[in-house]
């Protein structure tokens, strides 16, 4: 009985072992295939042109119209975003820090945001575009994602202000400063590390989301040069490049691939380094 | 001196009322952000609603939208395979590895293990599709369905299935995680002490306390991988039949709505049917999300 229970364990440690290492090695694997598959396809061509005639027939051309239309398109939303989330976060851990009741009601609508499907975000875009008569457009794309992204920096945000200390608060109100100042002077310079995190982490959201620019920001070959032309998006192009019969083009899919798990994998050490490096700026208690 | 200093509280008090109203707006914007998408969304579903009954829509599988039949419940029983699938993998292999950070491992595996999580929760799905199609659907048509002794051209519910897996195993693993932190020690320490091994302590303390914690991450996890879209896309094989076993191709709900867009505007009532099938997307989502969250709080609250 006794040698029983020991045995359940070692095999049930062993398992457990095993399931985290396929964890990490599911990580491995994806990046191993898109790195081994899309290395060799890349080349300055792909990374510095944009499409020509015949580009989705295996000719001349790059992707350049896609990564400079995820640049605007994320950009450009988690800027808005921003403009909305970080206010919404410091009003909750500020001005409603007394009203705990309050403050977990909206977190839970918040949460319940986060977890709303971005083809649904992008669908809900579409519909309010036809109903205004706008047709695909950075603008539009760039307000789908905004929305679709506010919960998730409202969240990470709203995360990190959590952890300030309530003694700050107490202490900067009573030397008589308004409880905005508190909250953009004190909250914000106490939280920095982390609100960088939480925008990179949203900005990462951004740039690889397809299906809620699908619609909205639709794609083009050019790339655009106002807020009212349709763009190109990385995600899509790696979809749309995907979906052809010839191998060259599914080739470049690859590569495409690989630019955009570089530049997320970028901006995930980005936001460890930054995080790290603002942390020493906070008051310590 | 006087003056200078009244203007200057009056400005302060200004920017305060003008920075306060901005993070009013702003807050009131987030919350009624939902609303407008459901009232949005069910008047743009209106039009077919007015024609057919909820159920008749719900619960036919005959999908012919050049003649007007726009029934969904391929998609549903689609969605709901993968979905299910996917959680039958993923979830079990998040509570042994749960289990095994937060009991077993070494600091430093949970140093390693931290940014992988990050990581494999940052990567766009369309990565996730690249990746199915270049090794999970090979894998499946040449290694599993042979195995099982079956036919398959690799783009089924199974494929989806897996890479939605994957994709999902960050967000479970990561509240299960803080569900196991939040157990208080003393409770493993009681079970100790009366002679009980580290494992039976696991398992009939840590686990059992755990248990509603447990069941909404797999909640989470479900609401997640229901409205995954172009990744389940890309492998699936979006085939419209209603399908009856892992290795055949099928056709949810997101990918339905995501390939249709191009066409939907030149047949009558075929964009209230896609804004329908967002709807049900939304509730399904918004349902399972809700009730998991319910249950974590009062988790969070009893211990």
């Amino acid at each position: 009985m006794s040698d029983f229970r020991f045995i359940e364990e070692k095999i049930f440690r062993v398992i457990m072992f095993i399931s985290t290492a396929v964890i990490a090695l599911a990580l491995l694997l994806i990046l191993a295939s898109i790195l081994y598959k899309g290395l060799p396809a890349i080349s300055w061509e792909m990374l510095s042109q944009t499409p020509s005639g015949g580009f989705y027939f295996g000719k001349h051309g790059g992707i350049l119209n896609a990564i400079i239309g995820s640049a605007y398109l994320s950009i450009g939303a988690t800027a808005l975003a921003f403009c909305v989330g970080l206010p919404v976060a410091l009003y909750m851990n500020v001005h409603l820090a007394k009203r705990k009741k309050l403050i977990n009601m909206i977190r839970f609508f918040l949460d319940l945001l986060w977890g709303v499907p971005s083809i649904v975000y992008g669908a809900f875009g579409f519909g309010i575009m036809i109903f205004l008569g706008i047709r695909t457009s950075l603008l539009a794309g760039i307000v789908t994602v905004t929305i679709f992204i506010i919960p998730i920096m409202v969240r990470g945000m709203d995360e990190v202000l959590k952890t300030v200390p309530r003694g700050l608060l107490e202490a900067s109100l009573s030397l008589g400063s308004t409880k905005s100042e508190t909250a953009y002077r004190v909250f914000f310079k106490q939280g920095f590390a982390g609100l960088i995190t939480a925008f990179l982490l949203s900005f990462g959201r951004a740039i690889g989301d397809a299906a809620s620019v699908l619609f909205t920001a639709g794609y083009t070959d050019s790339i655009p040069t106002s807020l009212m032309q349709p763009t190109a998006t990385l995600p899509l192009s790696i979809f749309f490049q995907l979906s052809s019969p010839i191998e060259e083009v599914r080739v470049r899919a690859y590569a495409s691939a690989v630019v955009l798990t570089l530049f997320i994998l970028f901006i995930s050490l980005l936001s460890r380094y930054t995080s790290k490096r603002y942390q020493k700026n906070k008051i310590q208690f | 001196m006087k003056l200078n200093f009244k203007f200057f509280t009056i400005k302060r008090h200004l920017r305060d009322k003008l920075a306060n109203s901005w993070m009013l707006i702003c807050l009131s914007f987030v919350i009624i952000m939902p609303l407008v998408i459901g009232i949005g969304l069910i008047y743009k579903s209106g039009p077919l609603l007015r024609e057919n009954s909820l159920s008749s829509l719900l619960f036919s599988s005959d999908w012919r939208p050049m003649s007007g039949h726009f029934g969904l419940l391929t998609f549903i029983v689609s969605s709901v395979w993968v979905t299910v699938l996917a959680l039958l993998i993923a979830g079990p292999i998040c509570l042994l590895s749960s289990i095994h950070l937060t009991q077993y491992a070494q600091p430093y595996v949970l140093k390693i293990m931290h940014p992988v999580i990050d990581i494999l929760a940052g990567i766009p799905s369309v990565i996730y599709g690249v990746w199915g199609i270049l090794l999970i659907v090979p894998f499946v048509s040449h290694d599993l369905a042979p195995f099982f002794g079956m036919q398959s051209s690799g783009y089924c519910l199974l494929s989806g299935a897996i890479v939605l897996a994957i994709m999902i195993i960050p967000f479970i693993l990561n509240i299960l995680i803080e569900v196991f932190k939040t157990i208080p020690n003393e409770l493993s320490e009681a079970s100790l002490s009366l002679g009980a091994t580290k494992w039976q302590t696991i398992k009939f303390v840590l686990v059992k306390k755990a248990f509603p914690g447990i069941i909404s991450a797999f909640g989470l996890g479900i609401s997640r991988a229901f409205g995954e879209t172009i990744a389940v896309l890309m492998v699936t094989g979006n085939v419209t039949k209603i399908p009856t076993g892992a290795f055949q191709s099928g056709y949810p709900l997101p990918a339905l709505i995501a390939n249709n867009y191009g066409e939907m505007l030149s047949i009558p009532l075929y964009d209230s049917a896609l804004m329908l099938s967002a709807l049900v997307l939304f509730v399904i989502v918004l349902i399972f999300n809700g009730l998991s969250r319910i249950f974590i709080m009062r988790v969070e609250k009893n211990t």
